[in-house]
């Protein structure tokens, strides 16, 4: 119940923020902030629970029909997740508040930051897949209004359109995937798929579904070659950045391959898969950050290489790489977080991001300057930060692999770029002289260097005493690894190991490549590699869908009704003679005797229609048209239908006031020549083998036992003698809901292209 | 059209086709009829009146504009088959209730009638659209043959 009331409460909030802060812009984000602080307090009091036998949960049924619940539980990795979203959301939505001070729209970056902070939290806490999904998809939606806020900016529509494109692409791939599961394993519960896990791991399907999920995973979380989104990603505004691409989002897929390492690891395609993308992601991520000089992007590069590194370690899958995962990802969230929120300060004081242009700042912005150095020097994995308790760990569950030495020298080198990259971020912009453009720079309000400050120092905090977060990242670890998943002992010292001694090489290595950051950069702009990479391919996908959709339009649409009509009816015409070329031979219905009154109507419809056809006068045609609507009508009299009968008369003279407005207002000429040939014979085609199918369906035994049955149930389940009305308004009355709004859909439509236009009203 | 005989029938049929109409709809779950043709009677009615006379005698008639029926047929609709929640039954499942009348016998009451009520308004709302919007509205431009 409690999992349940924190979601909601999130979700209400969402809802709220707008309208606060039209209330209050000042005090809207202070008192919205309260939220998730206090759904923080709420979830950390019940991390005992969650990490005893039975983890809190909650089950609701929701759409039982197709499995989908409700489902809710919390054990040791969920609350981790919930924990860190909900911890670093509190912070956020204060700094947003100030750093969106000025912002017309502060109302509904808030309202979608909280949004997406909801759906995180469903995403992390649901135990049901489909609902895992929808938060998933949920977290798309919201993420696109994020990075897209600055709306009247090019660059913002398309990067925001990009990460789109690219995570809902992987949504569906993890969509399909998810649903295979659950037919294979029987069931979409996730903390039942284990006994499944067998079946999951080996079955003809297993491939399948694993490459399906990685998809969305992957994606999700920008492994290469799906990373190009998350640095374009960076035209959101500084706050989105730190929460959804560094703290949250960007998690999502870890945290779905953590969820699902029990049941798809350990499989050599698994492994292989994890730890060949998490490698390059890993190493690549962090080469490529040293090609760029705006802050935020090399700071998305460098999660970007993270990212990699989590991967990497959930394709080992050992317990010791399950405990290196939580505590580095937790590392990571709190460093980086800080990081791109000192960014936004930056950015906010001084106007640029550009690393060229920054310096000197430490005099200026004291606070934000040793966040910022807290924070980056956790990033480069100096003791006594807890960044560095997970990068041992991280070194240390490489290195106990079999044949693990050269995977540690592969980490290493990711390392060593990230430890190169950390001064670029966190210290030159502070140290130095101070530059043209940090001259007037001064520290902002304290809701601005106050969250990378508290993070910072979480970091600090974190690290000399780590056994405060001991029992909680063993617990989550245990969720990924199993419950006897070994025992986990965090301290800064661990005694003279390879560990050490790999983290004193990265350092000095690091060192170097800081101090030959320039050539690298000019050697990455001479490689291109943003041009030819797979943004390159992105780009050339969407821009060959749209010459394609161009020329199908050009086509099919070129705003010619006589051309629709004529495809439609070409179109049912040509699949009706597909099945009837299988099916050849006299109808059934052909063989019938026809009755005398029968034949009379028959003859009576076939004159009418060929006057209807025959006529030059749009009048009499019109009055022939009725005429066969009218005899149509009459059959269905005589074939027992008396409702369709009495809403055919009603209908056709309807339909035929109506062509006779159209027909009062646009000129028409009858057509004439080649167009009429083409017509008359695609008509005849097309009613020739639409009665000869109907003749054919006849034949076939009607359907009694469904007619039985609405005309059994008919009288006692919906109090009504007239089963066609019965059918309407009750058994199927879903189908008819949907009918009648098509109706007034269609009915808009006339009127908005027949309305007056408002220029011609003016004049 | 100005033609008085047919304005006089008209008068005198209109009433009768409206009556007609709301008796199809009320009946329509125990014998032919039901909402969807009731609506277009009502609409048949409505537009032999707008031949008669013309658009705006017909909007003073009606009052409400077709847009906000069509709104409120498919408020009814929704409310019917939501009703049911309310009671902890799934969407659309029908509910009955059986009123006791004041001369005898009891009267049947249930949602799936109001849903009915609900197309009757959507369809008479719809389709007096239509048929508004191509009285009032204006010609686009270029009135070709194959543009219909």
């Amino acid at each position: 119940m409690a999992l349940l009331a924190i979601l909601l409460s999130s979700l209400v909030t969402a809802a709220l923020a707008p309208l606060l802060v039209r209330v209050s812009r000042r005090g809207a984000s202070v008192s919205l902030s309260l939220v998730p602080l206090s759904l923080t307090v709420w979830l950390a009091s019940l991390v005992p629970e969650a990490l005893s036998g039975t983890p809190p949960s909650f089950h609701a049924a929701w759409v039982p029909e197709l499995d989908v619940a409700l489902t809710l539980r919390a054990d040791g990795l969920s609350l981790l997740m919930a924990l860190l979203i909900t911890g670093l959301g509190t912070l956020i939505v204060l700094y947003a508040g100030a750093y969106l001070q000025d912002s017309p729209r502060l109302g509904s970056f808030l309202g979608w930051l909280l949004l997406f902070m909801a759906s995180m939290l469903g995403l992390v806490l649901a135990d049901n897949a489909l609902l895992l999904f929808a938060c998933w998809e949920l977290t798309s939606v919201s993420s696109f209004f994020l990075i897209g806020h600055d709306s009247e900016q090019e660059e913002a529509r398309q990067a925001a359109l990009r990460a789109l494109v690219v995570t809902a692409l992987g949504g569906q791939a993890l969509l399909l995937g998810l649903l295979l599961m659950g037919w294979v394993a029987g069931t979409l519960t996730l903390s039942e798929l284990h006994a499944a896990g067998p079946a999951l791991r080996e079955g003809p399907l297993s491939l399948a579904i694993l490459l399906l999920v990685l998809g969305g995973a992957f994606t999700k979380s920008a492994q290469v070659p799906f990373h190009f989104w998350l640095p374009s990603a960076m035209a959101a505004p500084t706050p989105a950045s730190a929460y959804l691409h560094a703290a949250t989002l960007v998690k999502a897929g870890v945290y779905l391959l953590a969820r699902l390492s029990p049941v798809l690891g350990g499989t050599p395609v698994w492994t292989g898969a994890l730890i060949t993308v998490g490698l390059v992601t890993m190493v690549g991520g962090a080469l490529l950050s040293f090609g760029h000089t705006d802050l935020k992007r090399v700071l998305a590069y460098a999660t970007v290489s993270v990212l990699g590194t989590l991967v990497l370690l959930l394709g080992l899958g050992t317990p010791g790489a399950a405990q290196a995962l939580v505590v580095f990802l937790t590392a990571h969230a709190l460093y980086k977080g800080a990081l791109f929120l000192v960014t936004g300060a930056v950015d906010h004081a001084t106007g640029t991001r550009e690393l060229p242009q920054l310096g000197g700042l430490r005099q200026a912005m004291p606070f934000t300057a040793s966040a910022a150095g807290l924070a980056a020097l956790s990033m480069a994995g100096l003791p006594p930060l807890f960044g560095f308790i997970g990068k041992e760990l991280v070194y240390g569950a490489s290195r106990h692999e079999p044949g693990g030495w050269g995977l540690a020298m592969g980490t290493a080198v990711g390392f060593v770029l990230l430890v190169g990259a950390a001064p670029r971020v966190g210290l030159r912009p502070f140290l130095g002289p101070r530059s043209e453009a940090t001259r007037n720079a001064h520290e902002a309000s304290p809701s601005l260097w106050g969250p990378p400050l508290v993070l910072a120092v979480c970091g600090g905090v974190l690290g000399l005493a780590p056994g405060w977060a001991e029992p909680l990242l063993a617990g989550a670890a245990r969720a990924i690894s199993g419950p006897d998943g070994g025992h986990l002992e965090l301290t800064l010292w661990h005694g003279l190991t390879p560990e050490v001694g790999l983290s004193a090489a990265s350092l000095v290595l690091g060192g170097a490549v800081f101090a030959l950051r320039e050539p690298l950069r000019g050697a990455l702009e001479t490689l291109h590699l943003e041009r030819w990479g797979p943004s390159r391919l992105y780009g050339l996908s969407l821009s060959g869908l749209r010459r394609l959709a161009d020329f199908a339009t050009g086509r099919l649409q070129n705003g010619s009704l006589y051309r629709y009509t004529f495809i439609t009816v070409a179109a049912v015409a040509g699949l009706l003679a597909l099945p009837l070329m299988l099916r050849l031979g006299i109808p059934e219905g052909l063989k019938r005797t026809l009755h005398f009154h029968e034949a009379a109507v028959l003859a009576l419809l076939v004159l009418a229609t060929g006057l209807a056809v025959m006529t030059r006068s749009v009048l009499t045609a019109l009055m022939a048209l009725s005429v066969v609507g009218l005899t149509e009508s009459f059959v269905y009299v005589l074939l027992g239908a008396p409702d369709l009968a009495l809403t055919q008369v009603v209908v056709q003279t309807l339909t035929v006031i109506l062509f006779a407005l159209i027909f009062s207002r646009f000129p028409v000429q009858p057509s004439g020549g080649r167009s009429r040939r083409r017509d008359a014979a695609l008509s005849l085609a097309a009613g020739g083998l639409i009665s000869w199918t109907l003749l054919h369906a006849s034949a076939a035994p009607p359907q009694t036992r469904l007619a039985e049955a609405y005309t059994s149930r008919s009288g006692p389940e919906a109090h009504g003698r007239n089963v066609v009305n019965t059918i309407l308004v009750d058994f199927r009355a879903l189908d008819t809901l949907g009918e009648t709004t098509v109706l007034a859909t269609a009915s808009l439509g006339v009127y908005l292209l027949f309305r007056p236009s408002r220029r011609k009203r003016q004049t | 059209m100005n033609s008085v005989v047919l304005r006089t029938v008209t008068r005198q049929m209109t009433p009768v086709l409206l009556q007609l109409s709301l008796v199809l709809l009320v009946r329509g779950h125990n014998a032919p009829g039901g909402g969807f043709v009731g609506g277009l009677m009502t609409s048949a009615a409505l537009i032999l009146y707008l031949i008669a006379y013309d658009v705006q005698t017909v909007r003073r008639l009606v009052r409400v504009p077709p847009v906000r029926l069509m709104a409120l047929g498919i408020l009814v609709a929704l409310g019917s088959a939501t009703l049911p929640l309310a009671t902890g039954k799934p969407f659309l499942r029908a509910a009955w209730t059986k009123l006791p009348l004041p001369w005898g016998g009891e009267l049947s009451l249930g949602t799936p009638m109001l849903f009915d009520v609900g197309v009757y308004l959507v369809v008479v709302g719809a389709t007096l659209g239509f048929i508004f919007a191509l009285e009032e509205g204006e010609v686009p431009e270029g009135g070709h043959k194959e543009d219909i």
